[in-house]
């Protein structure tokens, strides 16, 4: 009954794409320091371009019988004459996707950084999907069948109940990368409300939903017919998107670093079903990478991984003293009593938070601590791991307004120096300066590591207005201390107004 | 190769990856991001695959549809992570 034999790879192949692996490996290892991140960026191109070499060397389309040679240089059809028209095509489709992508990196703020990841991941997590598909519709271009030809009927290929697990959870997870992201886009490019969204019986209908996808991929080894495919593939788009809808704002850092995470296991499965190493150390390394930034920002918020998921954090409105909040004094102040204060410090630390972004205000901050640098003021910046919208958000941001790296520091390293120093600036920031985070036991946000602003002489706290909480819900105890001063304008205006009373 | 080669490959990748990531600086996490997702695009050795065998049309133009979306993320990614590393700065000596 067999036909076909599965033809061996040759050694080389299998050396070029471990080769491709390795070269990925270092990029990741470069971004250990920013000096050595730009080679480590360089080995991941040139680990791409082998393992896409690798590819069109191994698998460029011939003129050939159709459903044969899965290596062109193994058996009856050695080397056959070269498809020009499919080889237009292919270079078509990465002229059209390398142009869209290299313009869009070219164009896109530093701002919207974490949408366009969001973007990213979705194009990953559909190109998974349809390569799936693509090895369900023709199996015995990857290998991955035995044809099969029966006395009275028509000849099929029966794809190895091994790969139909593995495909089957490729497309299951890349779907889920895809609808998940394209939501997660939506509320990070606010055309969709950051609020969660809270379905009644959601979490009977996700775990539903989840041991569907999985039972159907368990049956997919018995039979499979095009429904079932196509069942998996419905109800993990389906999924994605009711996983993400009940995450509210505050909680995207975890699910972007989770999607990224998605987006290589859905890269890791795929390599299972074709045998890529290349793919499947690809897959992993992601895997792993998004795994450690979603853990490493729950820690930061001080929730658990189960909890985030769940959803609906942000979205009950307000814990305690918001009411209260209203009508209790506090000091404000102008951008000339900033000016004045700030000149006068021998250290201001810079807390910037998601409200710098939002109003673009990171090239007056530099510009104002440039001014302050040359009347003898030590400026430092301190960040939060959750400041802003995606892991690393704010120092891309301080990065793109020219502020030098070493003087941005992480919350552990600078937190014990707000005790010496006179002028804490926070800006845009609020729950992660929040001291209610150390005392208050019943806060929403108790147990969350925060930034110590409240022991610097002064307070300097640029807010838009008073009225508004952080994310989180809950108001700042900061704004009533006495030696807090608020700063209410929108953030790059109180800036340039504080540089120009400097200047 | 067969199922455990593979599976053993993809154990001590994860392994790999678990050490190289957290001793990535939390300053460079966004383009930590973005690079991993410019390299999870290596998925378009499947597509090119896809792509470029003949034997199913349908099974082909998914391929060719696959290689351009994977290919936005391949240039885009690295190209913005590009972009981003080169502002990381020093500060400088004089200043």
């Amino acid at each position: 009954m067999h036909t076909d034999v599965i033809v061996a790879i040759p050694a080389w192949v299998l050396l070029a794409y471990l080769v491709s692996g390795v070269c990925f490996i270092l990029a990741l290892r470069g971004l250990s320091s920013p000096e050595s991140s730009r080679r480590g960026n360089r080995m991941g191109m040139i680990g791409m371009a082998i393992a896409v070499g690798t590819t069109l060397i191994t698998h460029y389309p011939g003129v050939t019988e159709p459903g044969r040679c899965a290596y062109p240089n193994s058996g009856a059809c050695a080397y056959p004459a070269v498809d020009y028209a499919t080889l237009g095509l292919i270079a078509a489709a990465i002229a059209i996707g390398g142009g869209i992508g290299l313009v869009t990196a070219r164009k896109i703020q530093m701002t919207a950084m974490p949408q366009l990841v969001a973007a990213f991941h979705s194009l990953v997590g559909m190109a998974a999907v349809l390569v799936g598909a693509a090895a369900y519709l023709n199996p015995e271009a990857f290998a991955i069948g035995v044809r099969i030809t029966p006395i009275a009927s028509p000849s099929f290929v029966s794809i190895f109940p091994v790969s139909r697990i593995e495909m089957g959870l490729g497309v299951a997870i890349g779907a889920i990368t895809f609808s998940g992201s394209v939501i997660a886009f939506l509320k990070l490019n606010g055309n969709m409300s950051g609020k969660p969204i809270l379905l009644p019986l959601r979490h009977v209908i996700n775990l539903g939903t989840l041991a569907a996808i999985l039972g159907l991929i368990a049956y997919f080894t018995q039979d499979q017919s095009p429904w079932v495919f196509a069942t998996v593939t419905a109800l993990s788009f389906l999924i994605g998107f009711l996983l993400i809808i009940p995450i509210g704002g505050a909680d995207m850092p975890v699910v972007i670093s989770m999607l990224n995470s998605y987006s290589g296991w859905a890269a890791a499965a795929m390599g299972f079903t074709l045998h890529n190493s290349a793919m499947i150390i690809t897959g992993a390394l992601v895997g792993s990478s998004g795994a450690i930034l979603s853990y490493i920002m729950c820690r930061a918020m001080n929730r658990s991984f189960i909890s985030v998921i769940a959803g609906g954090f942000g979205g009950d409105a307000v814990a305690g003293g918001a009411a209260a909040a209203i009508d209790r004094p506090y000091k404000r102040g102008s951008a000339e009593d900033a000016a004045f204060l700030m000149s006068q410090a021998d250290q201001v630390i810079i807390v910037p938070g998601y409200g710098m972004a939002v109003s673009q205000a990171q090239h007056a901050l530099r510009e104002m601590g440039d001014i302050l640098k040359k009347e003898g003021v030590r400026v430092k910046y301190a960040i939060h791991p959750v400041a802003g919208r995606m892991p690393g958000h704010m120092n891309v941001l301080l990065a793109e307004a020219n502020v030098p790296y070493d003087e941005v520091f992480e919350l552990e390293d600078i937190n014990s120096e707000f005790a010496q120093t006179d002028v804490a600036f926070v800006i845009g920031a609020n729950d992660v300066t929040n001291p209610a985070a150390k005392t208050d036991k019943s806060s929403p946000i108790y147990g969350m590591p925060v930034l110590d602003v409240e022991k610097a002489r002064t307070v300097l706290f640029v807010k838009r207005s008073m009225g508004g909480v952080g994310y989180a819900g809950v108001d700042n105890e900061l704004f009533y201390r006495d030696n807090t001063m608020m700063l209410l304008a929108d953030a790059k205006k109180m800036v340039e107004e504080i540089v120009k009373a400097l200047g | 190769m067969d199922f455990i080669s593979i599976l053993s490959i993809f154990v001590l990748a994860c392994f790999v990856g678990y050490f190289v990531v957290w001793s990535v600086t939390p300053a460079l996490h966004t383009p930590l991001m973005s690079v991993t997702n410019a390299i999870s695009s290596v998925i378009v050795v499947g597509a090119l695959i896809a792509g470029a065998t003949a034997g199913s049309d349908s099974s082909k133009w998914l391929g060719l549809v696959a290689v351009a979306l994977a290919s936005v993320n391949i240039f885009g990614g690295f190209a913005v992570t590009q972009r981003m590393l080169a502002m990381y700065k020093k500060k400088d000596r004089q200043g």
